[in-house]
């Protein structure tokens, strides 16, 4: 058995992380989870957060506004809108997912509302991580 | 006849031109590396969304509650092109290229009988468009502020596109533009946006079953328009590597025909001193005969 897996976080502009690790962390839409090696072929949908990769000791953390996971036995591959380390997030970054997150609320027709609400949440879960 | 004033003036002149073609020759080289390297970072990301989709797609395609961007609007009335060109002059037949294929097929929408609307990308197609076609132009996007074309670009005009697709504004949605193939190559390239096309045969190496939260309809509604934002933000890169390529090549011949328009002038401006020179011979040694 494997017992690292390969880890790509991709944005559409860049390729921010290509490495081995030992587990992913990822903000799934219904909830966080952790992938391990050998995860059945899994596909989800981010909400913004942290995502956190764990090879051997070392953690690195990486802040996504929202794309999609796709989890296969052999690897993680990780689609964000958006990615930075989570050391440059930037108060000005939150300010405009949150501007954003507002807007797309006030707009949000009633079936859409709990989600948009959520997103508005995790945007200000995200505030606190800077 | 020019005078020898005159055609050390036009050398001069035309010397300087070459200057200016050559330097712009080498600008356009440094930006093409880099538009290039922008283009090869977003493939990744593109490629991978590209397959997820089509799993996704095959599974969904068939069932009546299959999204719009998808299925379609179930009409092929109004179609809109999405004209992707450059904000600067000066690249050969780039912007030219594009516009005579959207013309194209434009024409052929319009002898079938369909409607057609036109949003231009970048300054230069615009003008093209603009002298026949100024009545089907619904919108401009203007990039002539950015420096670098980012996902938050594409994305913008992919919210724009959306909200008139979801307005029932149009059926369907195809985008023209150059493709890089290599320096001196761009390909004029139209590709259908709306509805979702997919290549058969991309997923047939990788239809592992995946399990998906929250389900698949959900996941597809949440990645198509994604799906779309990256399909224009690619052709954009491509444009802005093929703009550069073909501005490469262009000024190349530039500096090329100046300098073989120096070497001319050059000839004709020693053969007429040298003559100059033996017509003052002959009328000096005709003026000492006559003594």
């Amino acid at each position: 058995m494997a017992d690292t897996m390969q880890f790509d976080l991709v944005s559409p502009e860049r390729k921010l992380a290509s490495l081995q690790v030992d587990q992913v962390q990822i903000p799934g839409m219904e909830g966080d989870l952790t992938a391990l090696p050998n995860h059945a072929p899994f596909l989800t949908t981010l909400r913004p957060g942290i995502v956190s990769a764990k090879s051997g000791s070392e953690v690195t953390e990486y802040v996504v506004t929202g794309g999609f996971a796709e989890i296969t036995p052999a690897g993680v591959s990780v689609l964000a809108e958006e990615a930075v380390l989570r050391g440059d997030l930037s108060t000005e970054m939150v300010d405009r997912l949150a501007g954003e997150a507002d807007t797309a609320l006030a707009a949000a027709a009633e079936e859409t509302r709990m989600a948009a609400s959520q997103r508005v949440r995790d945007v200000a879960e995200l505030r606190k991580s800077i | 006849m020019p005078s020898l004033k005159d055609l050390k003036l036009r050398i001069e002149s035309v010397k300087s031109t070459r200057k200016i073609t050559k330097a712009m020759q080498m600008v356009a080289a440094a930006k093409l590396r880099r538009a290039q390297e922008a283009a090869e970072n977003a493939r990744p990301y593109a490629d991978q969304m590209q397959v997820v989709l089509t799993n996704l797609a095959q599974g969904v395609a068939n069932s009546p509650s299959a999204p719009k961007l998808l299925s379609g609007t179930g009409k092929d009335e109004t179609h809109l092109l999405v004209v992707a060109t450059s904000e600067r002059g000066l690249c050969g037949g780039f912007n030219s290229s594009i516009v005579r294929l959207a013309r194209a097929h434009m024409s052929r929408l319009l002898a079938d009988g369909k409607k057609v609307k036109i949003l231009t990308v970048g300054k230069k197609g615009r003008e093209q468009l603009r002298r026949d076609s100024s009545n089907l132009l619904i919108g401009h996007v203007d990039m002539s502020e950015v420096k670098r074309v980012g996902y938050a670009n594409a994305s913008a005009i992919t919210k724009d596109i959306l909200r008139q697709y979801a307005a029932g504004e149009f059926d369907v949605c195809t985008i023209f533009y150059n493709r890089f193939e290599n320096v001196v190559t761009q390909v004029p390239t139209q590709k259908q946006l709306i509805p979702a096309t997919f290549e058969a045969g991309d997923a047939g190496a990788d239809s592992t079953h995946y399990e998906y939260e929250p389900d698949e309809g959900a996941i597809l509604a949440d990645l198509l328009p994604r799906g779309v934002a990256i399909q224009i933000f690619t052709a954009l890169l491509e444009n802005g590597a093929s703009e550069q390529g073909a501005r490469m090549s262009a000024m190349d011949n530039a500096t090329r025909n100046a300098g073989e328009m120096i070497d001319r002038l050059t000839i004709q401006y020693n053969r007429s001193r040298q003559a100059a020179i033996t017509t003052e011979l002959i009328e000096i040694i005709a003026g000492a005969e006559a003594l």
